[in-house]
């Protein structure tokens, strides 16, 4: 029995003993979830842009950037900054040549792009050769092709960097990788019958089935835009699998996904409030 | 001889009137602890607790008083002195259902948190 189960059996059995006492006086309540991390520094937020990867129907990066501060300007007091998405894989990718190229010929890592100049972001003309967009984003397809991208992560200067464009805001970053993924196996279902005597059951029935679904895996990182430095990180990892039956779109199955990730990530930058009810005894 | 007898006699004053203090302090909790549900019930919880803290000094054996004490914590989001609220009023009551009820639903919030600041 799961805590959420158990929480909502001991709810009912509190109401059947409230019902039965005259002393007793049920209320309600809101406990309030501090935020996971202390945002009181910041005024606003910059949803920055992530390494994607996976499936190629959908553009992780950009539309989890659109979704994230979407969220945000409705359910967050920070000021969301209203920027062009960084295209975060082809500069990690930058930043690791040049690293190749610090050691051989001295060469300066890869600068963020300017706040207000020709930002190669993804929602408008991309400046890189799209030959060279298409290899790079290729390479991503799991967590292993995602690993080497990291250490852009930890660039405290390049953060540092954006965080003085835009104002020392807190940025958040981090990969999202939205996969396509079959799983063959048992499935327990209800299936309707009807018995000798003409009436209508409801029986589990169990069969072998091959369900094709998405894993969405983003991984949030929050960055101190003053220092370059990562204040928070959190990972999840959410699946969803279909009947072969039904036909979803993959933009559909990525909102789905996200849907059940969001309320974390709000709970992350701000107070939530868990409603519940109490007994109060005299 | 004297002095025994004297000392008798304050020890049979104390034991009898002591059941008549408890229950004036009862008494006087009670209606704090009262107060307090109607207050809460408007949702003047600030002001609840007070009423529960009096009654808690009142008479520090009054289960209902922490009970209700460690529910305003909560509300308020102080979820340490809910704690020792709860426990305190299961302390005195053990078997009170409704406490350990309330309190598991507590504890099924401050776990929750408690996972979060340890990720």
């Amino acid at each position: 029995m799961t805590a959420r189960t158990a929480a909502a059996v001991a709810s009912f059995a509190l109401a059947l003993t409230v019902s039965a006492c005259n002393d007793v006086y049920e209320v309600p309540i809101e406990t309030p979830i501090q935020p996971k991390m202390d945002v009181s520094p910041f005024q606003r937020v910059l949803i920055a842009g992530f390494l994607a990867g996976g499936s190629e129907d959908v553009d992780a990066n950009l539309e989890t950037v659109r979704l994230l501060r979407s969220q945000l300007r409705s359910k967050s007091q920070l000021k969301v900054i209203d920027a062009d998405v960084l295209p975060l894989l082809e500069l990690a990718n930058e930043q690791r040549t040049d690293k190749g190229e610090t050691s051989a010929n001295g060469a300066s890592p890869a600068t963020p792009p300017p706040a207000g100049g020709p930002t190669p972001a993804l929602n408008t003309t991309t400046q890189a050769p799209p030959k060279a967009k298409d290899v790079q984003q290729a390479r991503i397809k799991d967590e292993k092709d995602l690993e080497p991208l990291e250490g852009i992560f930890a660039n405290v200067d390049f953060w540092k960097k954006i965080g003085e464009e835009y104002q020392n805001p807190l940025i958040v970053t981090g990969s999202v990788l939205f996969t396509a993924h079959a799983r063959s196996g048992f499935v327990q279902r209800e299936q309707e019958v009807i018995d000798q005597l003409g009436r209508r059951r409801v029986v589990p029935v169990r069969t072998y089935m091959e369900r094709k679904g998405f894993i969405l895996q983003p991984k949030f990182i929050f960055i101190d835009g003053r220092t370059g430095t990562t204040i928070y990180s959190e990972g999840y990892k959410e699946e969803v699998l279909y009947s072969p039956q039904q036909t979803t779109p993959a933009l559909s199955s990525y909102f789905e996904l996200m849907d059940r990730l969001v309320p974390s990530f709000l709970s992350t930058l701000s107070t939530q409030k868990i409603k519940g009810s109490r007994v109060l005894m005299k | 001889m004297h002095l025994r007898q004297l000392l008798a006699a304050a020890l049979l004053v104390v034991s009898v009137s002591a059941p008549a203090f408890a229950k004036d302090a009862r008494d006087s909790a009670k209606k704090h602890v009262e107060f307090g549900i109607t207050v809460a019930q408007k949702g003047l919880w600030r002001e609840a607790i007070y009423r529960w803290e009096q009654a808690a000094k009142i008479d520090p054996n009054y289960p209902a008083a922490f009970n209700n004490l460690a529910i305003a914590y909560e509300h308020e989001g102080q979820f340490e002195k809910a704690r020792k609220a709860y426990e305190r009023a299961l302390e005195l009551e053990p078997d009170n259902q409704l406490i350990r009820q309330n309190y598991e639903l507590f504890k099924e919030i401050n776990d929750r948190t408690n996972r979060r600041g340890s990720r």
